[in-house]
């Protein structure tokens, strides 16, 4: 692969008759008005092929392709094509690191669209801050952050819980049974839903952590038997979720009476705890599969026909996806003598483009507005929207702490 | 009391899927010496037969476990042939081996079937769950305890009361003089290897219903399968029943009374302290070596 993409950089160079510098471009290219040239505009696409998130991050991966292949197809970005330049972090953030390094000085990206773990967002920050680059992170996090060179696609706590919480204890009642894995992104949203819920007199009967890629719940099943919540709030991520899902199914748990109400499941993970054992519980997302919308249907349409009908999208490759053309559109704000990361930000904030999951905005913080939906499994796999928020629902990445917000000037305190 | 028996029941429920996953572990060194890192990659291989029969062939895992024994028996087979029994004179380096040779398995799956999470149906058959009083038992948790003990007093009576088994325990006990006595170790190693593996095979698809079937499974089983058989005393066929047990019940009771990321804490500082005072286990290999 990499290789490859060498020897494809080398050719292109060769045609244009600068083969001789090819060993140092960064060299002999600085000064020169240099992010866009050749009528190519090169960006970084850093999503694992390989390790422990290759499963969620090849999808990503496929999704942003996607997206740049149908710009370059319907003739680029005022007449410029992209290039991208495909990296394999290997699942390992100090890789990721070093990869994004490679990304930003080397082939010279005005931008790079990557990651899906927070762990790795995190190792890039330094690399794209210090490089004053543009990084765009399609995954919904545990919010507590406000880089200036981070485009946020995903959902913050606030989001996906504002509406989803209030709706769960109006539906089921107040009791929930917190249980997620031991690591800061469940941590974050459980505070989050302890302050909705004390703010609405529900109450929190136990929150639990398990170790991450946990994989036997007898004993957590146990204790929410001994409990009888109303609903099992829950931000397991991956394989737990999986075996879970499958372990509190086989135990007969009836998602009428207490269902799983989850902020991560999506149709990637239900794929494999099997429709059955997911039918009836919850996700709350600003994307489905099932979401019903001419763009949706666009994009799963265009999806399956290059990755195979068996594929499904999700709300993070749905964020993968329309980010790239967020770039675009930002992107052709500019001249090409304008092109650099940080007047692609600037021309970036306030845009706003219909997604497949409906119209978005991008905010001063660099956090995006999305369209929180409650959906509900069904056996065949997909979920079911069963509500959507009335208004579109701004970031605010610092809900939970009083005196801090994200805004265009970064951080603030007050 | 109801959350104490429950709680027993996961314990022994844990147990049963520690051991299953042991055994062959345990088997594989005390015949061989052989400490096979690749041993979760067998499991995995398992859960992968069981995924690949329910898709071509339409086979439920209860139907197909003969078949996934036999699959991951000849893997382990080819395996013993082709790389570890060039190596029983160095010892370590079959830790090596089998640790690289798990991951060219992970990656050949990962590569050939693909990286995501599959599904493997359960058997309907076992849905539903028993329940006495405030004892609620799952159907599939009851079988897999069952199919434990079944396939240990399986291995008991392979290894005491068949011609294999003497020629294998006149190996472990001295090679050498074997051999005069017409024994060919090299057949009875491979053979173990592969029962060895075999039997990761079938705890792979056992566990299919309850985990999440990824290329990376084995690694997590992998764990617990060596704390067992270091409680148990390496190669011991009963020490490996008896620190199953011990295992599941104790991490049950330690999650119970703690919580699960406190209890794994537990439970690993308690298998400290005990091979700290018994350094070969609780039932220690007593053959000379």
């Amino acid at each position: 692969m990499k290789r490859r993409s060498f020897l494809k950089g080398f050719t292109i160079a060769g045609a244009a008759g600068v083969a001789g510098v090819t060993g140092f471009p960064g060299i002999w290219t600085r000064g020169n008005s240099a992010y866009a040239a050749n009528g190519e505009i090169p960006v970084g696409v850093l999503f694992s092929l390989t390790g422990a998130v290759a499963v969620v991050e090849s999808t990503l991966r496929d999704a942003c392709m996607l997206a740049i292949e149908e710009i370059n197809a319907s003739g680029g970005v005022n007449g410029m094509t992209l290039r991208p330049y495909q990296e394999d972090p290997a699942s390992d953030p100090a890789t990721f690191a070093d990869r994004a390094r490679r990304l930003v000085i080397r082939d010279k990206c005005v931008s790079i669209f990557g990651s899906y773990t927070s762990a790795s967002r995190q190792a890039v920050l330094p690399v794209v801050e210090g490089r004053d680059n543009l990084y765009w992170y399609p995954t919904l996090y545990e919010g507590r952050e406000c880089s200036r060179n981070v485009m946020y696609g995903g959902a913050v706590p606030n989001q996906q819980q504002q509406e989803f919480v209030p709706w769960l204890k109006e539906k089921f009642g107040g009791r929930f049974y917190l249980i997620g894995n031991n690591y800061v992104y469940p941590r974050e949203e459980n505070n989050v839903c302890k302050i909705i819920l004390s703010q609405i007199g529900g109450e929190a009967v136990n929150e639990e952590y398990v170790p991450l890629g946990h994989s036997d719940f007898s004993s957590v099943i146990n204790r929410i038997r001994a409990a009888e919540p109303d609903v099992i709030f829950c931000t397991l991520v991956g394989d737990s979720d999986v075996a879970f899902a499958r372990q509190l199914h086989a135990a007969g748990f009836d998602p009428e009476k207490m269902p799983v109400a989850s902020l991560t499941r999506s149709e990637v993970e239900v794929k494999a705890i099997g429709g059955d054992a997911a039918a009836g519980h919850f996700s709350s997302a600003p994307y489905f599969m099932g979401h019903k919308s001419a763009e949706n249907e666009k994009f799963i349409e265009a999806y399956q026909r290059k990755y195979g009908t068996d594929q499904v999208t999700h709300f993070v490759s749905e964020a993968a996806y329309f980010q790239v053309y967020q770039f675009k559109a930002a992107v052709e704000k500019l001249a090409a003598s304008d092109i650099s990361p940080v007047n692609i930000r600037n021309a970036a904030v306030g845009l706003s483009m219909v997604a497949p999951q409906g119209e978005i905005l991008i905010d001063g913080n660099l956090h995006t507005h999305l369209w929180p939906k409650i959906g509900q499994w069904q056996s065949d796999g997909q979920a079911k929207v069963i509500m959507e928020s009335k208004q579109r629902i701004a970031p605010e990445p610092y809900w939970a702490y009083e005196g801090q917000a994200c805004t265009e000037n970064g951080l603030v305190r007050s | 009391m109801d959350s104490v028996l429950n709680q027993v029941f996961a314990g022994l429920s844990m147990a049963s899927i520690l051991l299953i996953v042991a055994l062959g572990l345990a088997i594989i060194y005390g015949a061989m010496g052989v400490i096979n890192l690749a041993h979760g990659e067998f499991v995995m291989l398992g859960a992968y037969s069981a995924w690949f029969l329910q898709e071509q062939f339409g086979l439920g895992i209860l139907v197909a476990l003969p078949v996934i024994f036999l699959m991951v028996a000849v893997v382990g087979w080819l395996v013993e042939r082709g790389v570890v029994r060039w190596l029983y004179h160095r010892p370590l380096d079959t830790i090596l081996a089998t640790w690289g040779i798990g991951i060219v398995l992970q990656q050949l799956v990962r590569l050939g079937i693909g990286p995501e999470s599959r599904y493997v149906a359960r058997p309907e058959i076992l849905d539903g769950n028993v329940i006495l009083g405030g004892l609620v038992m799952a159907n599939y948790r009851i079988f897999l305890i069952a199919f434990s003990a079944a396939v240990l007093v399986g291995t008991w009576y392979l290894l005491t009361r068949t011609e294999f088994g003497t020629k294998l325990r006149a190996i472990i006990q001295n090679k050498e003089i074997s051999e005069c006595y017409g024994i060919r170790p090299e057949r009875v190693y491979a053979l173990t290897f592969a029962y060895g593996a075999g039997l990761a095979g079938i705890a792979g698809a056992l566990i299919t219903p309850l985990v999440s079937v990824t290329p990376g499974m084995g690694t997590y089983v992998v764990v617990d399968a060596f704390l067992v058989v270091i409680v148990g005393g390496v190669g011991s066929l009963i020490g490996t029943a008896v620190a199953s047990g011990l295992v599941g019940t104790a991490s049950a009771a330690f999650s119970f009374l703690l919580n699960d990321t406190l209890g794994r804490v537990a439970l690993l500082l308690a298998i400290i302290l005990l091979i700290r005072f018994r350094p070969m286990g609780l039932f220690p290999d007593k053959v000379r070596r």
